[in-house]
């Protein structure tokens, strides 16, 4: 099935989505990894806000290439996802507090994360990796950037304005589905396999 | 009189936008036949979008991928190429001067100061030289920017020598399922072995310069990589490890001596963007750009 929504997200309507889905997103995105990730959770341990209101938007796992143009203002170079994995330790901690509507990354990730995003009525959806120029064509307007001088390029949120971002390929869907793991478990039992008849 | 410093510095710099904007021919084709040979919709999908992103990135000379990856250099100095250290220092303003101009994105990170914003390192070590002296009078660098995420899934292991060549299989099947989904697959795989526990990485990465479907020249050797990729491909990965398409495009190796107790392994592995750009550089400042 194809969806196209719009942020922020309904959750009726996530909840009709199954892994293996294709969804598109107009609306808010905003980019966030490791560091990002890090600070807006202290900021909440501190009983502070993080400047962007993720509930319901899509959270772009991505360290985009930005260039100022003539004007002073920025403009979006290339902006593919990173590997999602790395925000496993994190990202249900996350969802909990934020509650974003779609997480957009590469890579998949693991039981944490599709248990809170079964909990929290959220999905994952794969960008194709290193597909970063079709990404960047998606995204219409940089509404804003935060902690830029702190965290520099790669990690600073970036708030963008999407339309029709993707194919995004659903592999952790809201009924506890989750497609990358189906597929490790078979990467394991294959390389079993292997290894018995080298 | 030429400025060889300032050809060096011009030189490298536009290797980096070439890496990061243009994928040698060889590998483009192999995405593009993998598109064409994957039937499934999902790891086709993939292909096509990497495909066409290949395409706007040649044509408008963006970077690729958002990635444009940790700077590395190798380069080869002839005994009578004019310059010798100040190569290094043309090769790190051609690294600031990328950064600014293709631009790449501001990937070294000093673990107090934070970001440097420029891709160069405050403690001399980024970007990264594999420095070899040779005979002649030119000078050759090779620009290998690499991504984190395919860095991330690199590993060595210090194989027991009794298990042989069956451990060093055993050790890059294993290195490989556990990279999976995680480092963008179609992936292009290096394998250093021997010497000592930095040197068979170092042996790893190297491999991965030698074009795609070239075989070692020692049959032996030419032999092995050809029956890991074989065996690698049944693992499944398919193109960003949906499990469709091709999983492994190549298996490169590279083997030098070991100490009789050792048996280092080292596996570095690429993304489906396999960037690397080269160039030689005669001793009067002429640039032979290597077909691409």
């Amino acid at each position: 099935m194809e969806y196209h929504l719009t942020t922020p997200l309904p959750p009726e309507e996530l909840k009709k989505i199954k892994i293996g889905d294709v969804v598109y997103i107009t609306g808010t995105v905003v980019t966030a990894r490791d560091e990002a990730h890090l600070k807006a959770l202290e900021l909440h341990k501190e009983g502070k806000q993080p400047p962007v209101d993720f509930k319901g938007i899509g959270l772009f796992h991505c360290g985009p290439v930005m260039k100022k143009n003539e004007q002073g203002e920025w403009t979006v170079v290339a902006a593919g996802p990173t590997t999602s994995a790395r925000m496993e330790i994190f990202q249900d901690e996350f969802i909990k507090t934020f509650q974003p509507g779609i997480i957009i990354g590469k890579g998949g990730m693991g039981a944490r994360t599709t248990k809170a995003c079964q909990e929290e009525t959220c999905i994952y959806g794969y960008f194709t990796g290193g597909a970063a120029l079709l990404a960047a064509d998606r995204i219409k307007k940089v509404k804003d950037v935060f902690w830029y001088e702190e965290l520099g390029m790669p990690e600073s949120l970036w708030l963008f304005d999407v339309e029709n971002f993707g194919p995004l390929t659903i592999t952790i869907d809201t009924h506890g589905g989750n497609m990358t793991e189906k597929r490790i478990k078979k990467i394991e039992e294959n390389k079993d396999k292997i290894l018995q008849n080298l | 009189m030429m400025d060889i410093a300032q050809v060096v510095e011009d030189t490298a710099a536009k290797l980096l936008e070439i890496s990061a904007t243009k994928l040698p021919s060889e590998v483009k084709e192999a995405l593009i036949q993998d598109e064409k040979d994957t039937e499934g919709s999902l790891g086709k999908s993939q292909l096509k979008a990497i495909n066409e992103n290949v395409i706007l990135a040649e044509t408008f000379t963006k970077p690729m991928c958002q990635d444009t990856g940790l700077v590395s250099f190798f380069v080869k100095i002839g005994d009578k190429f004019p310059i010798k250290s100040e190569v290094k220092t043309a090769l790190i303003k051609a690294t600031e001067k990328a950064t600014e101009k293709v631009p790449l994105r501001p990937n070294a990170v000093d673990m107090f100061e934070g970001n440097t914003k420029n891709n160069v390192g405050l403690r001399g070590y980024v970007p990264w030289f594999y420095f070899d002296l040779v005979e002649g009078d030119k000078c050759e660098i090779i620009a290998m920017p690499k991504g984190g995420g395919s860095s991330n899934v690199g590993k060595m292991k210090m194989v027991p020598p009794g298990k042989g060549i069956k451990g060093v299989k055993e050790f890059v099947v294993e290195a490989v399922a556990a990279a999976g989904p995680l480092a963008c697959p179609p992936y292009t795989v290096g394998v250093g072995v021997g010497g000592g526990e930095d040197m068979c990485m170092n042996l790893a990465k190297k491999a991965l310069l030698r074009p795609l479907y070239q075989y070692h020249e020692d049959e032996n050797i030419a032999s092995i990589e050809k029956e890991l990729k074989d065996i690698l491909n049944k693992l499944e990965i398919g193109a960003m490890g949906l499990g469709e398409g091709t999983s492994v495009f190549d298996v490169h190796m590279e083997f030098a001596a070991r100490h009789p107790a050792s048996l280092p392994v080292g596996v570095v592995i690429s993304c489906w963007a396999l960037r690397h750009a080269g160039a030689t550089i005669d001793r009067e400042g002429n640039v032979e750009w290597h077909p691409h």
